[in-house]
């Protein structure tokens, strides 16, 4: 039994670091094709917290994607796509720009999640 | 080595370190862990950015692991659950204290090594 649950963690921690991997290697792909690293780093939090609002919104509900699914895709892939860290530093670094660039992935964030969760209530057709 | 190779491997191991620091820091009231890995990933990039540490280490470290550690997707949706669920006011401080606290953190990662 405890070696049952051995397995599963060291299976769960797996699944995280493939999604890790991946979600990180698409950052880099996002910074590399847009010469503008502040509107990159924009767009991949954005439509991380878009996407992720669409994943866990559903653990809530209807269940349509599977625990493993959310590991690998949420605590994986997503949190490891979106960064908080290159955003703060970034901000720091661009004191010109600092206000207009927080106050926007503040807003276009948030309103992300939003968007997700209704969007999600839609093709559920209204379950939630 | 193929930069993407060392951001991804770097993103595996801070994304599985993300995943312990949530295990282990319980965040039922108020999204703690996120907190934690945001304010440290900060600093070590600060350190890395500000230390003069460039190529492959920035790369793995500064990208991949600590891009990776930290996260601003699970903060958005916690800041918008907290809302609904609890109050405003814990939202706006969540919102607030992420900012403040990184944004500290990474000047003192300026100070240190700057």
């Amino acid at each position: 039994m405890r070696r049952k649950r051995a397995l599963e963690r060291f299976e769960t921690v797996l699944l995280v670091a493939v999604g890790g991997f991946a979600g990180s290697n698409l950052r880099y792909f996002f910074d590399a094709a847009i010469p503008q690293p502040l509107a990159a780093t924009f767009l991949v939090n954005v439509a991380g917290s878009f996407a992720l609002a669409v994943l866990l919104y559903d653990a809530t509900g209807g269940e349509l994607f599977a625990r493993r699914s959310r590991l690998v895709f949420g605590a994986g892939f997503l949190s490891s796509f979106t960064t908080y860290s290159t955003f703060v530093v970034e901000a720091f670094t661009r004191p010109d720009a600092a206000l207009l660039y927080v106050g926007a992935s503040y807003a276009c964030g948030f309103g992300a999640v939003l968007v997700g969760r209704a969007a999600l209530g839609r093709i559920d057709g209204g379950g939630h | 080595m193929d930069p993407a190779h060392l951001l991804g491997t770097g993103g595996a191991l801070g994304a599985v370190l993300r995943y312990l620091v949530g295990e282990a820091v319980p965040a039922e009231e108020f999204p703690v862990a996120t907190l934690v890995v945001n304010v440290v990933g900060s600093f070590v990039l600060g350190l890395v950015t500000f230390g003069g540490v460039g190529g492959d280490v920035a790369l793995f470290v500064g990208g991949g692991m600590c891009g990776a550690f930290t996260t601003y997707s699970s903060f958005s949706v916690q800041t918008v659950l907290l809302w609904e669920r609890r109050t405003p006011l814990l939202a706006a401080v969540n919102a607030a204290g992420n900012l403040l606290s990184c944004v500290g953190a990474v000047w003192l990662a300026r100070l240190l090594v700057g």
